[in-house]
């Protein structure tokens, strides 16, 4: 699609000094707006899943007004698939762990056997755990099903 | 709540809803979507559920938005019926 | 045929919106939720987790199942979509 608008119109579409510049300077804001939200979430609204969206979508930014290539320079496809995974495994492997030490699953005041600092505190840092296991995860989930779908799966050149 | 802007954001909804439905260009029916969103996003925000608000604004207006321009630039513009 | 679909989308309409009749009204602090669930919630979350946001404390550590599968549903639909349209480059 890209290269056929560049051949009709003779110039690259979107290729603007403006917009470049502009989202070089955002992204980075962006992506500190999403790790407080992910870091706040138990002061202010917010959390893992909408922090989650707001650091893909700096990388979705990036992909835009780029192109795809500086996008997968800047997160590989390894990384993002290492990540994914990782995500999903904190929030199931701390779950897990509850229930291996001897409490119920998902019951955090268990893991006070590994590590004493009080059952109570265990709970509130097991939810941020959490927190960061699903903002991971899905992160990388939103920024590959980008990638997936604005290049058909060859991943060379996007929207 | 104030019950006038409460039925404003909501006659707006409908309207927008009938809208996405109807428009054969699949690209403004994806942008009328996106306006949705904000409303909806306003409407939750408005009764109280900013955490709903939160995430309608981020996934509903932003991500998936995006990922149907780009389902649309790989298939097609036009809607058959 | 249209027509038939339009009659069968309004009487939908008509029952859905007889149903919610019987819904208590909106924030009614007499409803049942809110005589029972939501003044435990707001008298022992912050006791009992040390998180001030009540709605992290429902959502990570009450109801730690739903924003599990919620999260394992997203990973699913990622997989799926890159086993389905992701290409290996040789």
């Amino acid at each position: 699609m890209k290269q056929r608008l560049e051949r009709a119109t003779g110039q690259h579409p979107g290729d603007s000094p403006i917009i470049k510049t502009s989202v070089r300077l955002l992204v980075p804001f962006v992506q500190l707006f999403g790790l407080y939200v992910i870091v706040h979430g138990h002061y202010s609204p917010g959390g893992g899943f909408q922090g989650g969206v707001a650091l893909g979508a700096s990388f979705i930014l990036l992909a835009l007004a780029y192109d795809l290539k500086t996008s997968i320079r800047h997160f590989s496809e390894g990384a993002n698939a290492v990540l994914a995974n990782t995500g999903a495994l904190i929030y199931t492997g701390v779950a897990a762990l509850c229930a291996v030490m001897g409490g119920l699953f998902l019951d955090y005041s268990a893991l006070d056997k590994l590590i004493p600092l009080g059952p109570i505190e265990w709970r509130s840092f097991g939810i941020f755990l959490v927190e960061v296991g699903v903002g991971l995860a899905v992160m990388s989930i939103m920024v590959s099903l980008f990638w997936d779908i604005s290049s058909g799966g060859e991943m060379d050149e996007g929207l | 709540m104030i019950w006038q802007l409460d039925l404003l954001i909501l006659l707006l909804v409908v309207v927008c809803a009938l809208a996405t439905i109807t428009v054969k260009d699949l690209l403004s029916a994806t942008i009328i979507f996106g306006v949705y969103s904000f409303l909806m996003c306003l409407l939750w925000a408005e009764m109280g559920a900013v955490d709903v608000a939160f995430t309608e604004a981020t996934v509903g207006a932003g991500i998936s938005t995006v990922l149907f321009i780009a389902a649309i630039l790989r298939t097609n513009r036009r809607s058959k019926d | 045929m249209k027509a038939l679909a339009l009659i069968a989308t309004v009487i939908t309409g008509i029952l859905l919106l007889y149903g919610t009749r019987d819904f208590p009204a909106w924030g009614d602090p007499q409803s049942p939720a809110n005589r029972h669930l939501s003044p435990y919630y707001i008298e022992n979350a912050v006791a009992e987790t040390h998180v001030p946001n009540v709605v992290t404390a429902v959502l990570g550590d009450y109801r730690g199942y739903d924003t599990m599968f919620e999260t394992v549903v997203i990973f699913c639909a990622g997989m799926a979509v890159a086993s389905v349209l992701r290409r290996n480059k040789s």
